[in-house]
């Protein structure tokens, strides 16, 4: 019984390291206190998309590498969110002069 | 099984685990500046898998984008916010954890069945390698333009949303003989918005309120 090693890291490596990733930061943005916590949560499940994108690329659509331009607009827009999240979260911490999430219920019933 | 291919499945399990164990880390420590440092860690790793994959403009970018300006913001998010607080006990925190956490395996077996079951159609079309920098300019100049141009109006809107949320209002009057009360610091005591029991200002000094624009 012969087992045939592959000879190239296989695609579903890379798809299950994106799995692991993304759902740790799932995990991460329920249960955080601190909110500085939740946006890296946040972080971590775009770049787990971004592996997705990027081995979906490489190994499917090896000469239309459409699946780059994709992870660099999610790049971008991971940028963008980054910078709002942190101004909302400023603001936030200077009205209520405390980080906890469990104390941002302004908009609870 | 010849040099290469060992080498590569050497690197790949060397950044996956770092991925792994740095996401956890970020995760479940409890000093929050580990937790950026070690996300700067993922970041980097992630750009390493980049680089395996043929994609050295995305991992520049990664590098960039990501380890240079995110993981730089969230230190400085952390420094600014930087009180020492004792968060309240919530009842029935730990049944949430291990509720969510059974969420959470229960979405990573289902991600790995889709990922171990699909047949996908592997080895592709041969990649492209080091042309990809060019082939990726080409889609932004040509095919993806309207999403390259809509991305600089978001970066726009983002600068100017975050300028505008973080801004502190420094122009402000005092209350009682209505000349402007210097409002430049945050750590500067004054009474809080939205407090429920707002601090009771001792009648000697008046208390300055920001002026609504």
């Amino acid at each position: 019984m012969s087992l045939e090693l592959p000879t190239t890291v296989p695609l579903q490596a890379y798809l299950a390291l994106a799995a692991i990733l993304f759902c740790t930061g799932v995990w991460g943005l329920i249960n955080s206190r601190n909110a500085v916590r939740v946006l890296m949560s946040i972080e971590l499940m775009l770049n787990a998309v971004n592996i997705n994108l990027m081995a979906f690329s490489s190994y499917l659509d090896g000469q239309l590498i459409r699946g780059q331009v994709f992870a660099i607009f999610v790049i971008t827009v991971a940028a963008a969110e980054a910078a709002v999240g942190l101004a909302i979260l400023l603001s936030l911490y200077r009205n209520r002069e405390t980080v906890d999430m469990e104390r941002f219920n302004l908009l609870r019933w | 099984m010849t040099i290469a291919s060992s080498t590569q499945f050497l690197c790949f399990a060397a950044l996956s685990a770092a991925v792994a164990i740095g996401a956890l880390g970020v995760v479940l420590l409890p000093n929050i500046v580990y937790s950026a440092f070690l996300l700067g860690g993922v970041f980097l790793s992630v750009a390493g898998l980049y680089l395996m994959l043929n994609a050295s403009f995305v991992a520049a970018a990664q590098v960039l984008v990501y380890v240079g300006a995110v993981n730089v913001l969230i230190l400085f998010a952390i420094m600014l916010v930087n009180k020492k607080e004792t968060m309240a006990a919530i009842p029935g925190l730990a049944l949430r954890r291990v509720l969510s956490g059974a969420v959470c395996a229960g979405l990573f077996g289902l991600l790995l069945r889709v990922a171990f079951i699909t047949p996908w159609a592997t080895p592709g079309p041969e990649p492209i390698g080091d042309e990809a920098t060019i082939r990726i300019g080409e889609h932004l100049f040509s095919d993806y333009l309207l999403p390259f141009e809509l991305a600089s109006v978001l970066l726009l809107m983002a600068m100017i949303g975050a300028i505008v949320l973080a801004r502190r209002d420094v122009l402000s009057a005092d209350i009682v003989t209505g000349e402007p009360a210097d409002q430049g610091l945050i750590e500067k005591s004054r009474t809080p918005l939205l407090l429920e029991t707002p601090a009771p200002a001792s009648p000697a000094v008046p208390t300055p309120v920001l002026e609504k624009r």
